[in-house]
């Protein structure tokens, strides 16, 4: 299979400050990371605030320039940022964010703001765009009526709706999501993820899911990437990995989800806040927060291992299990 | 055991437009009640309405009693003695709660200063017990800190620090979680379901997450449009939802197990209060929804198994559990 994205060893380091008059000291973001995405999948990535899921989710678009590491796009290197290469490619990837509001121009028409990226990378002409507009709204399940709306007269449901609607006006082939869906209702959220499941049928688009709810990430993505500290820390396909989690920090993201029905009681509670970027523990990152630790842990940083065929893991003591296993 | 508050045909109106439409609403002493909606339904507006916390342009009617004090459109003096001092609100973000530009420890000792009249010393080895107790790590070496050297989980351990200052007899939890992730979530619903033990304090939990609601409550109420359309013990409602709307918002949740269908939305959209559909006002969405829900507004009533509930054609008391969800994906 070929696949549409390969970002191999990203690495995105920001510099922050320590203290008011404290030296500049290096933020790595995101550290490493290596990712496949294949045409018409869903891949997840989740994690906690601070994880660098938002800016990996950038750097796949090319918006945040990597210090280091390459990302393909189907089979040819990214052009460099803001060149007139990339931005042609901009049509073919696109971005929805959180904040619906904040990603429209509240005063340009529901219908202008969906044709803008037709009329910036000059697709068609007058009346096709017009015409691509409508389709696009009905794809959407918005109402013709609406076009001449404007944001605020819109419910959350339908402006991120248009949203979706403008990044797919150009027939983009990948779809970076970061965290659609988390400002809504779970009644409307329910519609929205949907939605993007019945447009990905329809028209084979592979689609980058960030959120922190595993809930509808396992519903919507194919496989999954957990992310601690700028790192993949446990990869596989979403039914596998959330029905049998082997990293510690994985089993305690999927035991902390509420489930209507199920108490506290019996629940691994992750004590120890997020982690912060700027100050990594050595060793396993995870290490100062879970409850297996050893001393390896506090001095060798686990590399991702294969678990099986279509699975990997980055943990001493699971790589110490899968040997046993074989043994 | 007597109601710590009672609320009796509470209404309340912006410029004139009802939002909340005679609600009523008892918590028992040390009671964990629950709120669930959509947002718009007026969760979070009965209970600004109650401590006085809304702005001028909102028309209040009804009656809210905290034991023998009636706290509807009461005296600024005598609100002030309530707020923050028997009942006291927690927000969803704690980070605009706080005072960016005084130091958090500053902040306690104000507090403890205006409801329990400590000073001093005193008052800083209070505010230190509460951080602990809200398990902030090394609070001492932390106290003078600002809001935003601590984390989001942080800042809202600190919120709940600030409103247990006044030993109240209720803490109204306005979507305390909604912002953290998952993980920091789990360790405050944890948080409060202890603290409310230990202090025998009531507790209302308003959310939109049914997951976290089920977890630290005892009783549920469930708004649509400014009413309560059922209401009953955690158990038996989340066990058997019989309101359509309840049943929708269980369907609406993704699972963690089982097969990756797709999911079941409510469709539509809550009504605007200015333009509220006739009937039952959840009729417009809702797949059981028969002329007589058009036409005619169920009353909240009474059921045989003990729940409250507004709707003319109920889902059945039992039985029939999955055959809405496999109507809806099918």
């Amino acid at each position: 299979m070929s696949f549409l994205l390969e970002a191999d060893d990203l690495v995105r380091v920001y510099t922050g400050r320590g203290g008011l008059l404290g030296k500049a000291q290096p933020v790595r973001a995101v550290d490493g990371v290596s990712l496949r995405l294949g045409r018409g999948e869903t891949l997840g990535i989740v994690g906690e605030s601070g994880s660098g899921k938002s800016t990996l989710g950038r750097m796949l678009l090319g918006v945040d320039p990597a210090q280091g590491g390459t990302v393909r796009f189907d089979g040819r290197p990214m052009p460099a940022r803001n060149t007139t290469e990339w931005r042609a490619l901009r049509a073919r990837m696109q971005m929805v964010f959180q904040d619906p509001l904040a990603a429209l121009d509240r005063r340009l028409t529901i219908a202008a703001q969906i044709r803008e990226p037709l009329d910036i990378h000059r697709i068609g002409t007058e009346a096709s765009r017009a015409t691509r507009v409508t389709e696009l709204m009905h794809a959407v399940g918005l109402r013709p009526d609406q076009a001449k709306r404007f944001p605020h007269e819109l419910s959350g449901g339908q402006r991120q709706r248009v949203v979706i609607a403008r990044a797919l006006a150009t027939k983009a082939d990948m779809l970076v999501c970061d965290e659609p869906v988390s400002a809504l209702d779970v009644s409307i959220q329910a519609q929205v993820v949907n939605l993007l499941r019945m447009l990905q049928k329809q028209t084979g688009l592979s689609m980058v899911f960030i959120s922190h709810d595993l809930k509808v990430v396992r519903n919507l993505c194919d496989r999954v990437a957990v992310m601690y500290l700028g790192r993949i820390v446990e990869e596989g396909p979403s039914e596998h990995l959330f029905a049998n989690p082997r990293h510690p920090y994985t089993q305690a993201l999927v035991s902390s989800v509420p489930e209507p029905g199920r108490r506290l009681d019996g629940r691994v509670i992750l004590q120890g806040e997020p982690p912060n970027p700027a100050k990594r523990p050595p060793g396993c990152a995870f290490h100062p927060r879970c409850l297996r630790a050893t001393d390896i842990c506090r001095s060798g940083i686990p590399a991702l291992q294969p678990l099986g065929t279509d699975r990997t893991a980055a943990c001493h003591l699971v790589a110490g299990e899968t040997r046993a296993e074989v043994a | 055991m007597g109601n710590l508050v009672e609320i009796r045909n509470l209404s309340v109106s912006f410029d004139g437009v009802p939002v909340l439409h005679s609600v009523d609403l008892q918590v028992a002493q040390g009671e964990a009640l629950g709120l669930v909606g959509e947002s718009g339904c007026g969760k979070s507006v009965t209970w600004l309405a109650a401590l006085g916390l809304l702005p001028s342009k909102a028309t209040i009617t009804g009656s809210v009693t905290l034991g023998q004090t009636e706290l509807v459109n009461a005296p600024r003096p005598a609100l002030e003695n309530v707020r923050g001092g028997r009942i006291a609100m927690i927000f969803q973000d704690p980070s605009s709660a706080l005072n960016p530009v005084i130091q958090v420890g500053r902040q306690m000792t104000e507090a403890l200063k205006l409801h329990r009249g400590l000073r001093g010393n005193a008052a800083r080895t209070e505010a230190l017990r509460l951080m602990d107790l809200v398990g902030i790590p090394d609070a001492k070496g932390r106290f003078n800190l600002y809001p935003h050297e601590f984390s989001g989980g942080q800042c809202q351990r600190i919120m709940i620090a600030m409103a247990l200052a006044g030993e109240p007899d209720l803490l109204i939890a306005d979507e305390p979680t909604t912002a953290l992730d998952a993980t920091i979530q789990a360790q405050i619903l944890d948080l409060l379901a202890r603290l409310r033990e230990e202090m025998r304090m009531g507790l209302v939990f308003i959310s939109h997450d049914l997951g976290a609601v089920a977890q630290v409550c005892e009783r549920v109420s469930v708004m649509y449009a400014g009413r309560i359309v059922e209401q009953g013990p955690v158990a038996q409602l989340f066990d058997r939802p019989r309101h359509p709307y309840t049943r929708g918002l269980f369907d609406a949740i993704p699972r963690l197990d089982g097969p990756r269908t797709l999911l079941a939305p409510i469709p539509g959209t809550v009504p605007d209060p200015y333009n509220l559909p006739m009937g039952c006002a959840f009729s417009p969405r809702c797949s059981h929804a028969q002329d007589f829900c058009h036409k005619e507004r169920p009353e909240l009533l009474r059921q045989r198994d003990g729940r409250a509930l507004a709707c003319a054609y109920p889902l059945p008391e039992a039985g029939a559990h999955k055959t809405t969800m496999e109507k809806v994906t099918s």
